[in-house]
């Protein structure tokens, strides 16, 4: 079947207002937030105060002896019933509760349950626990060469072919190391006119929804049933129910609207936790978490990216060689498709001929990393449009010129071989530098006060492959009910959904009831993740309503009604079952095709269905006295194919954009000898109203999607791609200081500004 | 644990009654015992603003109150907003302007936008940034926020002008 010929009647290409945004001015959205259960116990967890140490000793006594608690449980306790209890994407590695050994402060060892939530609360701190120590590794790049093993022993998932080569491996903590080789670039680097080469790094943050991590699960006759914020209720199907050895259909997950996910609520994250508490409590169990909790549940990867390139004197890059070292903390989650899926996007959007990159997935003692809007490309990102710009500085180029020289154009084989197509990068690139302003002059400011202006590209490949399921099902009265396992965590992807498959079926977007993701009701659909929805679900859509369209015109044909006579649906089902009864169930479902990369040189030519790109241009204003800085500017340019609705696309890359900005300038998960400093919202600041640019703009760039849904492909993360190196080259062009570690504070500028004045302030 | 004590309070323009004990928080009593879970709990410690709700017409954070501090009082939730179908210019202007996404921040942010437009009918857009800056959005980026406030102010002066 051919999915471009699908005409839009219009519904596609509409801002109509999000269609649940009735419930959630009104408050009646429903949140797992909300969700209770009659009998339901409540747990609350005690975690591990050391960062890596074997468990000696819980003493439960004191905690069970508190009038009104109903039980402790500790990983032991655990084991009884689920005898392997380690779970994960990638690795199972990870314990539902610890089993003998702790690895990050903060993993949870017990938990009390009570009907009360503040008699759980006491019990948990009641539980004394005791452990003893062993040496902790907290750096990815010392992490490969330590000699303290985070895990005795890789356990590598079964679902990963490109994982077996780990299984039993011993005394490393590199969960996955991947490599790409194009060219030579050893020789290029002896031959070239200019070599580069620059570090830089990442902190560690948290996503932060605004909803804490939740769930809540009851069992009955050998079924389960949980009750989730997730962004992947198939994946946590299929999970629980390889560790309780149930099938699928005894394993319910459903959903609701989630108070933001942004990629922390995906695979397994509470729902093993509070299965294991209610088959031992035979009580339906609850388990949220504070805000303080969710930092020590998932973060983004710190990273640390040693790039080096060779340039030539009119400013060709024709060599760049990567390492990169992703920080995934003690559990693998899903770090090592970061390291690999992002990995072979590493140096950037160019058209480079030798490129050499190492990437490699670290386990440390800090908590567990995965994926964040934007699955490791910011972290990427922040290195390369960073080292590009002293390149085009060092070389008296300008930035934006430099760049345009060497863009990866529509046809170019990208780094792993793939051939780029339908990525605009160009035009992004322009419309990010025209909308700044860039080449015209602008004051740059007076006195102790500098103004500067900086500009940077990014780019990701969409995961591959993955796979979607839907059902559009058309009711006795012609009404069309959407089955999408696709979870809006705020994207706003039941609105798009319901335009998907209004469009193809030619009615009002309005009129579609799209069902919340719940496993008993909706098909599989690999996850809500990686701004794949759009594109992968989009598609199994449009098929599911194909389907349907083509068994109408079945129904007519039976009927007897000529072609082409336009007979109300109603109409339809009243004359075949004389009244108003029936179904027609269209199902679709689509993966798009995908070619392995080679193991030792990571080419393939199907790396990925689609690229999405984006490029930031920052305006910033800083006091040289104080390191001080505002940001004047912010534009946010990024390519979503066809817009399904354009005022929603502006809110995903503004929304994007300011989270990005949080990450730049203000968040930092703060540790001292693996004891994180900051979990709250009291010390670890995200972005305020009064923190925004004094102008922040977003532009979509439109094109088409070739194979997308009316030429659409996702966008939600990609408004956090370029953020951190524009705002950190404006700050160069400003006063001429790099900031090469995130995040940027005032702090750090004034230091650098000092050294750079050669009287660098003492460290404290 | 002490034992449970009698708290009454006019909600939403009901009088309404419940027992809990003396530490459980304002939102929790809300939440739980009268089944108000529009008020969405955040961070649970004074910092996000998802749990603003009017204590007596002002805007209060319900995680840092006890139940029984609001004995005897008069409570707005984003529950009494709306007269019936007829949604609140506020919500309106949300609904119209986008100003949401995942929607948890969204009953703070009305509440605390209620509050303001009470004392301030025609604010600038400073004022309204100002304003808002108790309650924190993870999604949006609060332009559309900043708008439809901005909007609704203007549409309740028409309304409250025409009346
Ligand atoms: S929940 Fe009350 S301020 Fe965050
Ligand atoms: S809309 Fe999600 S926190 Fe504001």
């Amino acid at each position: 079947m051919n999915d471009t010929a699908f005409v839009s009647t219009g519904q596609v290409g509409r801002s109509l207002p999000r269609v649940e945004a009735r419930a959630k001015v009104t408050g009646t959205a429903e949140y797992i937030h909300n969700f209770r259960l009659p009998g339901m116990l409540i747990g609350k967890i005690c975690r591990s105060t050391v960062p890596h140490g074997r468990i000696r000793h819980i003493d439960t006594s004191a905690a069970a002896a508190i009038p009104g608690v109903y039980a402790i449980v500790t990983g032991e306790d655990i084991r009884k019933i689920i005898p392997d209890p380690y779970y994960g994407p990638a690795f199972h590695d990870q314990p539902i509760l610890a089993l003998d050994k702790v690895r990050f402060v903060g993993e949870p060892v017990a938990v009390a349950l009570a009907a009360d939530p503040h008699i759980a609360e006491n019990a948990a701190r009641a539980i004394t626990v005791e452990y003893d120590e062993l040496p902790a590794v907290y750096d990815e790049v010392e992490a490969v060469t330590a000699t303290a093993y985070v895990h005795d022993v890789l356990k590598p998932a079964g679902t990963f072919a490109d994982l077996k080569h780990l299984v039993g491996r011993r005394q490393t903590n590199v969960a996955l190391d991947f490599h790409l080789r194009r060219g030579d670039v050893e020789a290029e680097f002896a031959a070239a006119d200019h070599v580069f080469a620059h570090e830089f790094r990442t902190q560690q943050v948290m996503h932060t929804p605004l909803e804490p991590f939740v769930s809540v699960a009851e069992a009955a006759n050998g079924a389960v049933t949980i009750h989730t914020a997730s962004q992947n209720p198939s994946f946590v199907r299929v999970e629980i129910a390889r560790l309780l050895g149930l099938k699928e259909n005894r394993v319910r997950v459903r959903t609701a609207f989630l108070g933001g996910g942004f990629g922390g609520k995906l695979y397994i994250k509470l729902e093993a936790l509070v299965t294991a508490l209610t088959l031992i409590a035979q009580r339906p169990v609850k388990v949220s978490l504070t805000m303080e909790e969710q930092f020590f549940t998932i973060t983004r990867h710190p990273c640390t990216f040693r790039i080096k390139s060779a340039v030539t004197k009119d400013g060709r890059v024709t060599a760049r060689k990567c390492e990169v070292y992703y920080n995934g903390g003690a559990y693998a989650d899903i770090g090592p498709r970061v390291a690999q899926k992002s990995g072979f996007a590493a140096a950037g959007p160019y058209d480079i001929a030798n490129v050499h990159i190492d990437s490699f997935e670290t386990y440390t003692n800090r908590p567990p990393a995965g994926a964040l809007r934007g699955f490791g490309t910011p972290q990427l990102v922040w290195a390369y449009e960073s080292h590009t710009d002293l390149i085009a500085r060092a070389l008296s180029l300008d930035p934006v010129e430099f760049r345009r020289r060497n863009l990866l154009r529509d046809g170019r084989p990208q780094a792993t071989g793939t051939v780029m197509r339908d990525a605009p990068l160009a035009a992004v690139l322009e419309r990010a530098a025209a909308a700044i302003g860039w080449g015209q002059p602008f004051d740059r400011g007076s006195g102790p006060v500098k103004r500067g202006r900086g500009i940077a590209i990014g780019f990701k490949a969409s995961i591959s492959p993955t796979a979607s399921v839907a059902i559009v099902n058309l009711s006795g009265d012609g009404s069309c009910t959407l089955y999408c396992g696709t979870v809006d965590m705020g994207q706003g992807s039941t609105t798009a959904m319901a335009q998907i498959a209004a469009d193809c079926l030619g009615i009002e977007a309005e009129t579609v009831r799209v069902i919340a993701a719940d496993t008993d009701v909706t098909p599989y659909d690999m996850g809500t993740l990686g701004s794949r929805s759009t594109y992968h679900m989009g598609l199994a859509i449009q098929r599911a309503a194909a389907d349907a369209k083509a068994k109408l015109a079945a129904l007519a044909a039976e009927l007897g009604v000529p072609e082409g006579t336009n007979l109300p649906i109603a109409e339809l089902f009243r004359r075949k079952y004389g009244a108003q009864a029936g179904n027609i169930i269209g199902t679709g479902s689509f993966m798009p095709s995908h070619k392995s990369p080679d193991p030792q040189t990571g080419q393939t030519d199907d790396a990925t269905p689609y690229w999405m790109s984006a490029a930031t241009g920052c305006e910033v204003e800083v006091d040289t006295e104080t390191g001080r800085f505002r940001i004047l500017r912010l534009v946010n340019v990024a390519d979503c194919g066809t817009a399904i609705n354009p005022r929603i696309v502006e809110t995903q890359l503004t929304g994007a954009t300011v989270m990005q900005l949080g990450f730049t300038v203000y968040e930092g998960m703060e540790f001292t000898d693996g004891q994180l400093r900051n979990p709250s919202f009291a010390e670890y600041k995200i972005p305020g109203i009064r923190d925004m640019p004094a102008r922040l703009e977003g532009e979509i760039v439109t094109s088409r999607q070739g194979g997308g849904p009316f030429g659409a492909k996702g966008v939600g993360e990609s408004g956090t791609y370029a953020v951190s190196p524009a705002i950190a080259n404006a700050i160069h062009d400003a006063v001429g200081v790099r900031i090469s570690a995130l995040p940027i504070t005032a702090e750090k500028v004034y230091r650098a500004l000092r050294e750079a004045a050669g009287n660098p302030l003492p460290e404290d | 644990m002490s034992s449970p004590v009698e708290v009454r309070m006019i909600v939403n323009g009901t009088p309404r009654a419940g027992r809990c004990e003396p530490r459980k928080l304002l939102i929790d009593f809300l939440r739980e015992e009268l089944g108000l879970t529009g008020t969405h709990a955040g961070c649970e410690h004074g910092v996000c603003g998802a749990c603003t709700i009017l204590v007596d017409g002002v805007a209060a954070r319900s995680c840092l109150m006890f139940a029984v501090q609001a004995d005897g009082a008069t409570l707005t939730t984003v529950e009494g907003l709306a007269d019936g179908d007829e949604l609140h210019p506020l919500q309106q202007a949300f609904h119209r302007h986008h100003a949401l996404q995942c929607g948890f921040c969204t009953p703070g942010m009305l509440i605390a936008a209620l509050d303001f437009l009470a004392t301030n009918p025609e604010p600038s857009e400073a004022e309204i940034r100002d304003a808002l800056s108790a309650v924190l959005c993870r999604c949006t980026g609060y332009q559309n926020i900043v708008k439809a406030v901005a909007d609704a102010a203007e549409k309740m002066r028409a309304a409250g002008g025409a009346s």
